[in-house]
């Protein structure tokens, strides 16, 4: 086979599989475009006979989806912060501090990572009732502001940072602090980005633990709003699929923007861990 | 030269905002999960703690002639059995396409295939729900062409499941393409050469290079896949709610229900110790078996 072909072949095969991948997003997108009972038919349509924003717009006005999606981008912005500042800090100190335990403090943290987080959520669910944190912001964001996970991606990349470079900053009477936001941040940023990245998104997405915690409606988050939505509006296709544009768009864009640091985000875990 | 050091304390001021909320919101709930698992805590206990026994391990042994809980335990393992080979090949199989040395636009199309997996699960449910609708949905019309009789996806016992798998293929494939790409990347490309020297054709050289030299990336991803299969819960949530006749129950879906629609907490403790304990012999088993080979 001519090289030419082969890479005739191969292209084939990728556009292909690139049109199944897309395929439901893409008809997701269409349906969200037409008019009210348009998706009910056979043969399905692909694409919208007239395009109506009507659903984007019922989805605002009466449902009530800006809130929702107040809602989740206050919830996953603030535990972006708070988990790059913890893990960050955490990371580095596991990395480039010496002193008793550390070792096996870690060591304990990293088997830690087997338990599931399911396993906790019915105490969890109790400690958070007993502390008020019950259908609160707070209690859906606690559990999100530490993890195990991205205290290790920190450490694995905060080791390469020199010592002689903190020394050196230490020798100038720099207190630890300054050393870590002076010297320490500029180093591991590409790892802290990476790292808010995940956090992110997997807030954003989360969606047991809201479910569980937040118990008042105009406290939901999108996908709990929209699971919610969709369980109530089985018929109205077309306004679903509008709700779940709304859902995934978010998450889509800051992928393409910052694929880059997603993407090491998952080798780098995959092949230290 | 004296090396300055850091003081006493630093560190656990470094440390302690991580520590203290691992310790507090995630340790201690696990350990006091495991006291949950052996009371018989329910709705009542809920307002009033003085009326919680201690039931031994009376949960655990209920669960086993709980029909519900073992119909959610062979769901599950349905789902992980089958789900998780196929979207591992699946994801090896993208891979090796976007891996290929002559693929055009290669970066273009490993965003496209990873971009189902950044993609809201509660969303993406809503949306194959509408894909797998037995009248107007895409795969049946797709089926069709073929020549396949419209299938009830979600409607049919036997069919729930399979819909399930193929919704989960279609969105995590691209997770491990990633980490096999990164996996294909490291095999030295004279293997390759020498191979081909040899006058081995593609699939040869796919069978006594690729796959040997991919071994530990073949052994890392299919712990992850399966501990994430384990924890099926929002696909069957949204998309079928347990059905049709708890076809598709999962045992997350399981311990949700029992735990926070009907407060029996302590019986839903239970049924999560057990997932962790299948979930860690499911890891050690894979781990041991690969060993064995070796």
């Amino acid at each position: 086979m001519s090289r030419a072909i082969q890479r005739r072949l191969l292209g084939t095969a990728l556009a292909v599989v690139a049109l199944v991948t897309l395929a439901p997003l893409l008809w997701m997108l269409s349906i969200s475009l037409m008019p009210a009972g348009d998706a009910n038919v056979f043969p399905p349509r692909l694409w919208p006979r007239q395009v109506t924003l009507q659903h984007y717009v019922e989805l605002f006005a009466r449902l009530d989806v800006a809130r929702y999606a107040l809602n989740s981008a206050a919830l996953s912005v603030s535990v972006t912060i708070i988990s790059v500042f913890i893990n960050g800090m955490a990371g580095y100190a596991f990395a480039k501090f010496r002193f008793a335990g550390r070792d096996s403090l870690y060591r304990t943290l990293l088997g830690a990572l087997v338990v599931p987080a399911q396993v906790a959520m019915l105490p969890l669910f109790l400690l958070m009732k007993a502390l008020g944190f019950v259908n609160s912001y707070v209690g859906v964001m606690i559990p999100g502001m530490a993890s195990i996970f991205g205290i290790f991606l920190v450490r694995q990349y905060a080791l390469s940072v020199p010592d002689d470079l903190l020394d050196a900053a230490r020798m100038d009477g720099a207190s630890e602090f300054r050393i870590f936001r002076s010297v320490v941040l500029p180093v591991i940023a590409p790892i802290l980005i990476t790292l808010g990245v995940f956090t992110f998104m997997g807030t954003w997405n989360d969606f047991m633990w809201p479910l569980i915690v937040l118990s008042q409606e105009e406290k939901y988050t999108l996908p709990v709003a929209l699971a919610t939505l969709s369980l109530e509006h089985v018929q109205d296709t077309e306004l679903m699929m509008a709700g779940a544009v709304l859902t995934i768009l978010p998450v889509l864009i800051v992928f393409i923007a910052l694929q880059r640091f997603y993407l090491e985000g998952i080798t780098a875990g995959s092949v230290k861990g | 030269m004296v090396r300055p050091r850091s003081s006493r304390w630093a560190p656990w001021v470094f440390l302690a905002p991580a520590l203290v909320l691992i310790g507090v919101f995630f340790l201690l709930p696990v350990t006091a999960a495991f006291l949950l698992s052996v009371t018989d805590f329910d709705l009542y206990a809920l307002a009033d703690r003085s009326v919680v026994r201690f039931v031994g391990l009376g949960n655990y042994s209920n669960l086993l002639s709980n029909p519900d809980f073992v119909r959610a335990l062979r769901n599950t393992f349905y789902f992980v059995m089958v789900g998780g080979p196929l979207s591992i090949v699946a994801s090896l199989g993208a891979a090796l396409l976007v891996s290929a040395k002559l693929a055009p636009y290669k970066s273009f199309f490993r965003t496209v295939y990873f971009a189902p997996v950044v993609t809201t699960l509660v969303a993406v449910a809503v949306v194959w729900r509408y894909m797998l609708n037995t009248r107007y949905g895409l795969l049946n019309y797709a089926l069709g062409g073929l020549g396949i009789a419209p299938v009830d996806w979600l409607g049919d016992p036997a069919w729930a499941m399979p819909a399930i798998i193929i919704m989960a293929v279609w969105k995590n494939f691209g997770y491990n393409m990633v980490i096999f790409v990164a996996g294909l990347q490291n095999i030295p490309a004279d293997l390759y050469e020498a191979a081909e020297l040899d006058g081995a054709k593609a699939w040869h050289r796919f069978r006594h290079v690729t796959l040997p030299m991919l071994r530990p990336t073949l052994l890392f991803v299919s712990v992850i896949t399966l501990i994430g299969y384990f924890q099926l819960f929002a696909e069957p949530y949204v998309m079928t709610q347990g059905g049709p006749s708890k076809s598709t129950q999962s045992i997350v879906l399981l311990m949700y229900e029992e735990g926070f629609r009907w407060w029996r907490m302590g019986n839903a403790a239970a049924i999560a110790f057990v997932l962790f304990a299948i979930m860690l012999v499911g890891t050690a088993l894979q781990l041991l078996l690969r060993r064995g080979e070796e």
